[in-house]
């Protein structure tokens, strides 16, 4: 990554002791990662290995048995989606958390309506803020008023992440958000997460492409069977590294 | 730029004038279906379906189910049913009733007449529907039982709740002004009525008006403005018409020599006047507009489409949804208590058997009008427009002689075959 994460001061959010069961198997057992401003921190393992209900617990889609989130080291109560967006954490899920039957505007807008003096849905507005932000992201978009069931996987994931960047998102939780995408729509958001970092925004990207995350993330932590198997700066360990800790559970030397 | 824009973008293909005029083709289909059914049944009656008289009472006779399907679209559009609405009209009009000939007169003494009477029913009518509906909704939303099931129960235990409340027994007359809102009854006359359709012409001029001036400031692309023009043609049109044929219906000269003698006065000779709008329509209007703006402009018909559309994705984006699905059946409950004021108030009286059968026919109108079952997709005009096709299909077979068991084989087919030609249609356009 072309620079360094200062990772002196308070991190943005920190996960402590994070604890979840379904029915007496621990899917998340007594996992703890943080997260600095301008960070992107991969959170991998096979499937089941808990990295989805982990960040589930961040996003309030689930709540948590036991644990702390601390946002900037302040005690965060987040028990449903509602609190999470008070936090200014924002989820872009993989199977892309969209309503097909309605717009882009009234997609990026859910829950979050502008609203006319009268109280109702300002159809305008939010169609005007829709274009702004979709212009900057995807230039080429036109289909504004169609169901998004039209779309095709890139316009759909550019909804979802329009919709993180327009409500000031200073965490986002991006759940394998190009595994829907073709090359070039990959490429898109590699760059938008670039620029998202410049921004101070401080990104989990959980992702199964060893490839992208050497790309992506500055540090990469890695579950397997509901535990933390450890969290690594990705530049200082190989490929292989990773692989080992995901695959065996096998910590490299290096790691913290 | 420009360059690339040519490459990346589809072709799209040559816009015909429905795609101009912005019109819902399936709208348009259904308003087409409904006219040939109209001209069809005309001519096997030699006439006497399209009189004044004839559609005056079409539209009497579909306001009871008409009310209801409107709420029923956005329980369908959620994924859920309600069987019960027919049973729940019941136990509203079955409490309306004692309000009107046991409470009213017996505990709290009010005289014959009385104006506080009518609206006193009308209220605990409308708190019964909306206490029912909730709770039905809370069974569904909060303890998750399937919406199929509690109103299938609903329909037993409501149904016989009303039967309970009356000790079975058939009660009436009701009040004088209750039963205003029952059709031929309660209308607004003729001046009346021009001065109804003249505001509604204005509000829907104004209504297109604004929509596109709200367009306009944003820089949106707007429909050319011939093709508002005629909208705004075809609706003055429509409208006025309504009235015109609702005006020409007059009413009988015996009938108005005895309205002259009530009011003590003596009917001037060749005095004639028409009925022109039943109140009962105005309520099935007015419940439309209302249903129609919650559906489109506010966020709680948004997060109805929403959840319909991906309860996940409405759950995530911190939608209460089990709140929201006690909403929408508590509007239904309402809306059967609104049904109820207009069903006991046409027959004069509360019987045991009201209502019986409306939930399928609540259901049918709902579907033709092209509600997905799937959810997600409905509108509440379709679902009104599928309450006249219905309506008009049955006292068409009956005018035409039709015997009542064959009339329901049709209907039946007919719903079968509206909800494929739905699906042929969506496959076709896609959507």
């Amino acid at each position: 990554m072309p620079f360094d994460i200062d990772r002196t001061g308070t991190p943005l959010i920190e996960l402590k002791n994070m604890q979840k069961a379904f029915g007496g198997i621990r899917a998340v057992d007594d996992v703890s990662i943080d997260l600095y401003p301008g960070e992107v921190v991969g959170v991998l393992g096979h499937n089941g290995a808990g990295k989805s209900v982990l960040m589930k617990m961040v996003s309030g889609a689930l709540q948590r048995d036991s644990g702390e989130i601390l946002v900037n080291g302040k005690s965060a109560d987040i028990n449903n989606p509602r609190d999470a967006r008070n936090y200014q954490i924002e989820t872009i899920y993989q199977y892309l958390a969209l309503a097909d039957n309605l717009d882009a505007a009234s997609n990026l807008f859910l829950g979050r309506e502008l609203v006319t003096p009268m109280g109702l849905v300002n159809d305008a507005a939010m169609e005007a803020e829709t274009r702004k932000i979709m212009g900057r992201l995807t230039p080429n978009f036109r289909r504004f008023s169609t169901p998004v069931a039209g779309l095709s996987g890139g316009q759909r994931q550019s909804v979802a992440i329009s919709r993180a960047v327009y409500f000031n998102a200073k965490i986002l939780i991006m759940d394998e958000p190009t595994a829907a995408l073709g090359v070039e729509e990959t490429a898109m958001v590699a760059e938008l997460i670039d620029e998202l970092k410049k921004q101070g925004i401080g990104i989990f990207l959980i992702d199964h492409d060893i490839h992208q995350v050497k790309n992506l993330c500055d540090r990469a932590s890695v579950m397997k069977n509901g535990k933390l198997v450890g969290t690594v700066e990705v530049d200082k360990v190989s490929e292989d590294d990773i692989l080992g800790m995901i695959i065996l559970g096998k910590k490299p030397e290096i790691a913290e | 730029m420009s360059d690339s824009k040519t490459l990346s973008e589809p072709t799209r293909t040559e816009k015909n004038l429905f795609a101009q005029l912005e019109i819902d083709t399936r709208l348009l289909g259904m308003i087409g279906a409904f006219i040939v059914l109209c001209l069809v049944f005309n001519f096997l009656t030699d006439g006497r379906f399209l009189t004044p008289r004839n559609i005056f009472n079409l539209t009497i006779q579909t306001v009871s189910v008409g009310i209801m399907a409107t709420g029923m679209v956005f329980v369908i559009v959620t994924r859920n049913i309600d069987l019960s609405v027919g049973s729940l009209l019941a136990t509203c009009s079955a409490m309306m009733a004692v309000v009107q000939t046991v409470i009213a007169p017996e505990w709290l003494g009010l005289e014959l007449g009385h104006g506080m009477i009518a609206p006193m029913a009308i209220l605990v009518g409308l708190l019964t529907g909306m206490i029912i509906g909730g709770f039905h909704g809370w069974l569904v939303g909060y303890l998750t039982i399937p919406a199929f099931i509690v109103t299938l129960g609903g329909l037993f235990v409501w149904r016989n709740v009303a039967w309970h409340l009356t000790g079975g027994q058939t009660i009436g007359p009701l009040d004088a002004n209750f039963q205003l809102f029952g059709g031929i009854g309660g209308t607004l006359g003729e001046t009346g009525s021009w001065i109804f359709g003249v505001i509604a012409v204005a509000a829907s001029l104004y209504g297109l008006y604004s929509a596109r001036r709200a367009r306009l400031t944003h820089d949106f692309p707007v429909k050319p403005i011939w093709a508002e023009l005629v909208i705004a043609g075809i609706v003055t049109v429509a409208i006025l018409g309504f009235v015109a044929i609702l005006n020409s219906y007059e009413i009988p000269t015996r009938r108005l020599a005895r309205m002259f003698e009530a009011r003590g006065e003596v009917m001037p000779e060749g005095f004639t006047t028409g009925y022109g709008i039943p109140y009962s329509v105005l309520i099935l209007i007015a419940v439309a507009v209302v249903m129609t703006v919650t559906a489109q402009k506010t966020r709680l018909g948004r997060y109805i489409f929403a959840f319909g559309g991906n309860p996940e994705a409405a759950q995530l984006s911190g939608i209460r949804t089990r709140a929201l699905t006690v909403k929408i059946f508590m509007i239904v409950g309402a809306l059967c208590a609104i049904s109820a004021i207009v069903a006991s108030a046409r027959q004069t009286f509360h019987s045991n058997d009201i209502g019986t059968l409306d939930e399928l026919r609540v259901i049918a109108a709902a579907v033709i009008g092209g509600t997905a079952l799937s959810g997600g997709i409905g509108t509440i005009y379709g679902a009104i427009l599928g309450a006249l096709i219905m309506q008009s299909l049955q006292s068409g077979m009956a005018m035409v002689g039709v015997d009542a068991p064959y009339q329901n084989i049709v209907v039946g087919i007919v719903l079968v075959f509206a909800v494929y030609v739905d699906i042929l249609y969506r496959k076709r356009t896609g959507s």
